[in-house]
């Protein structure tokens, strides 16, 4: 229902046709500017997504300073590797533990960090998501197909003010000595958000 | 208000449905409203907080029945006409009939990257010192505004621990109106899943907010 999958770019779609008319009596007006548009989507398409937010973890996986600062300053701690900006002003990095998952959800609307992961996932946005993201946690995680152990505490994160959480999930086994760059490729989107955990090493 | 973004703890939503490999846009339209949507906010007519507001004022039912990107869009037609830059006549015709109020400024494709990399921060100082700390038991207050607040149906009038003590931020509930920005601090309030749910709730869960001053009292 609130998934939008079925659309297509169809000059037939009535939403499509709205949008574009939008678009163009704004245009007209002069008061935006369609060349900003393709930029501001460019942006999101290829240069701020969650490989951002994986840096951030695998540079915290490897360098107790950095983890440290992350911690204790996150919005200074990532803006040092470059990402801030839009959506990213006020950072908090919560890390999980083998006592202690964490979960993110904003259930009052879409927050979302999108300096460090970029433009949130269809479900993150949608109602069955925010609706037990937050009364039945181990439910959700389980259709990501993680199935937590029993005993694991949840910690589930309301973004309901302007702090946007990362998660930081804990560095898998058999990865001694890897760089960054590797372990940063384990690094998924949905470990970031708490709805996976990192990647196993193949 | 109580309406339809309240979603924390509603039922009847099915399954969560995660899509693999899930591409950042479904259709070219979402690009173009994800565009439209922030060069329109970039105007600077009015603030997130109002937006946020215009979006959970749809109708429920057209709340539910809509994509987040089509509540966007159906969001943005309403500020756009209550600020002056299209009519009614505008969106009927599909086309620039009537003329528009002046913005503060239009976003030039060359300002975007800066526009984004700035973003817009909401922390504010505040003349008055903390009333909470960490580790302090407070009460979220029982309330039912008609207007804008960040308070979830399903924390009010609960019972939590102060986490964390963050900075002055932006009160959403009056800078929503056009009521002023009116900092306060805001805080991190954890709850135990039972004091939010009840009976039969997760024993390993806790669920924190953050939370403005306003919507805490000690306990």
């Amino acid at each position: 229902m609130s998934h939008d999958h079925d659309h297509h770019d169809n000059e037939l779609d009535p939403f499509a046709a709205r949008v574009r008319a939008l678009e163009t009596i704004l245009t007209r007006k002069g008061l935006i500017d369609p060349a900003a548009i393709d930029v501001i989507v460019d942006t999101y398409e290829t240069k701020i997504g969650p490989r951002n937010g994986a840096r951030v973890v695998a540079k915290a996986w490897v360098d107790p300073e950095f983890a440290a600062w992350l911690k204790r300053d996150a919005t200074a701690a990532i803006g040092s590797l470059g990402y801030s900006g839009r959506q990213g002003e006020h950072m908090q990095a919560v890390f999980n533990t083998k006592d202690t998952h964490n979960l993110v959800v904003c259930t009052l609307c879409s927050c979302y960090p999108w300096s460090v992961l970029g433009l949130p996932p269809v479900w993150y946005k949608a109602p069955p998501y925010r609706s037990r993201a937050v009364i039945d946690p181990r439910g959700v995680l389980e259709e990501f197909g993680l199935t937590l152990p029993a005993a694991r505490k949840i910690r589930v994160w309301d973004s309901t003010a302007e702090l946007r959480y990362l998660v930081v999930p804990m560095r898998p086994e058999g990865t001694e000595g890897w760089s960054e760059e590797r372990l940063a490729d384990l690094v998924t989107r949905d470990a970031m958000i708490g709805t996976a955990l990192a990647r196993e090493p193949a | 208000m109580n309406g339809p973004q309240d979603l924390g703890g509603q039922m009847g939503f099915g399954p969560v449905a995660p899509e693999k490999d899930e591409p950042y846009f479904h259709a070219e339209w979402e690009k173009r409203a994800l565009g439209v949507s922030l060069c329109a906010g970039a105007m600077g007519a009015w603030t997130i907080d109002e937006s946020r507001h215009a979006r959970e004022s749809l109708h429920p039912a057209d709340y539910y029945a809509s994509s987040y990107y089509q509540i966007w869009i159906k969001a943005l037609e309403v500020l756009l006409k209550r600020h002056g830059f299209v009519s009614e006549r505008d969106l009927a015709a599909g086309k620039a009939l009537d003329a528009a109020v002046t913005p503060k400024r239009v976003l030039k494709a060359e300002n975007v990257p800066a526009v984004l990399a700035k973003g817009g921060p909401c922390d504010r100082p505040v003349a008055t010192p903390a009333r909470f700390k960490a580790g302090q038991h407070v009460r979220t207050k029982n309330f039912n505004p008609t207007g804008h607040t960040r308070l979830p149906r399903y924390a009010r009038g609960k019972q939590g621990v102060v986490e964390a003590v963050r900075d002055g931020f932006v009160f959403p509930d009056s800078n929503a109106h056009g009521h002023g920005e009116n900092p306060q601090w805001v805080y991190t309030v954890v709850f135990e899943g039972a004091e939010i749910w009840g009976e039969g709730a997760d024993p390993t869960l806790t669920v924190s907010i953050d939370a403005w001053e306003s919507y805490l009292e000690p306990a």
